[in-house]
């Protein structure tokens, strides 16, 4: 190994001067909708001690999370819980060599995006 | 010029060694996941908005307890490995460590937290 400028050399990856490509939106979605979930799982956490405490503090829990703000922090937990699965799974394949290309990896990117609404549709539906 | 053998630079400098420990269990925590997230799903929301003698009566059952409990616990696993990856790639140094700690904490009080409302419900 020669001694090599490491000083001035461009580094990787040029975020500031990268045209948004579907891939690396949705995987930087990936890492938000995960880390958000976060406050998702809290609130079901809270929901359930409360629940388990009394019928009082269970009907605050609930109706904070039935309200409307609480329905739409649920609504977009859902699609994130979904949309997080799909982008998991997708890495799942992805860890075996599989589906890498450009192509592919684009078609999986929109059927992680339209399989997220359609799921979320679904639930709602059913649920 | 450093009077350094190649050995000698690249020593310390490679992995840390526990990569493949903690890539490993993000997979096995994702695969349960995959499993465990849609029956939540559809067992915890229509208890959302129920009245509460009809939510304890839910969980009482093993089903619904075990999923919940499960879910609470692998999802919080997973959770806590995931979130230290995000606060390696953007924050450095002792905020970092720190953040880690916490963030790991926070997730085994909230894990811990809803097994014991679980088990509360459901006994």
């Amino acid at each position: 190994m020669a001694d090599v400028n490491r000083g001035n050399r461009p580094l990787s990856p040029h975020l500031s001067i990268y045209r948004p490509q579907l891939t690396s939106m949705t995987s930087i979605l990936t890492r938000i909708t995960g880390n958000a979930l976060l406050i998702s799982a809290l609130l079901v956490v809270w929901w359930l001690l409360a629940a388990s405490t009394s019928a009082e503090y269970f009907a605050l829990a609930d109706s904070a999370l039935t309200s409307i703000f609480g329905k739409l922090v649920m609504l977009l937990s859902l699609w994130g819980l979904w949309y997080h699965s799909l982008a998991g799974l997708r890495h799942l394949i992805w860890d075996n060599g599989i589906g890498l290309g450009i192509q592919t990896a684009e078609k999986l990117g929109w059927a992680v995006i339209v399989g997220s609404f359609v799921l979320t549709i679904l639930t709602v539906a059913i649920v | 010029m450093r009077y350094l053998t190649d050995r000698k630079r690249a020593a310390g400098m490679g992995s840390a060694k526990t990569g493949t420990a903690h890539f490993w269990a993000m997979k096995v925590s994702s695969a349960a996941l995959l499993v465990l997230v849609p029956i939540f799903v559809f067992t915890f929301g229509p208890m959302l908005g129920e009245p509460h003698s009809e939510v304890t009566a839910y969980f009482a059952r093993p089903f619904p307890a075990l999923v919940a409990a499960l879910t609470v616990v692998v999802s919080f696993t997973h959770f806590k490995d995931g979130v230290q990856v995000l606060i390696e790639d953007y924050i450095h140094g002792t905020m970092q460590k720190v953040l880690i700690v916490a963030m790991i904490c926070l997730s085994y009080v909230a894990a811990a937290t809803g097994v014991f409302a679980i088990a509360r419900l459901a006994l």
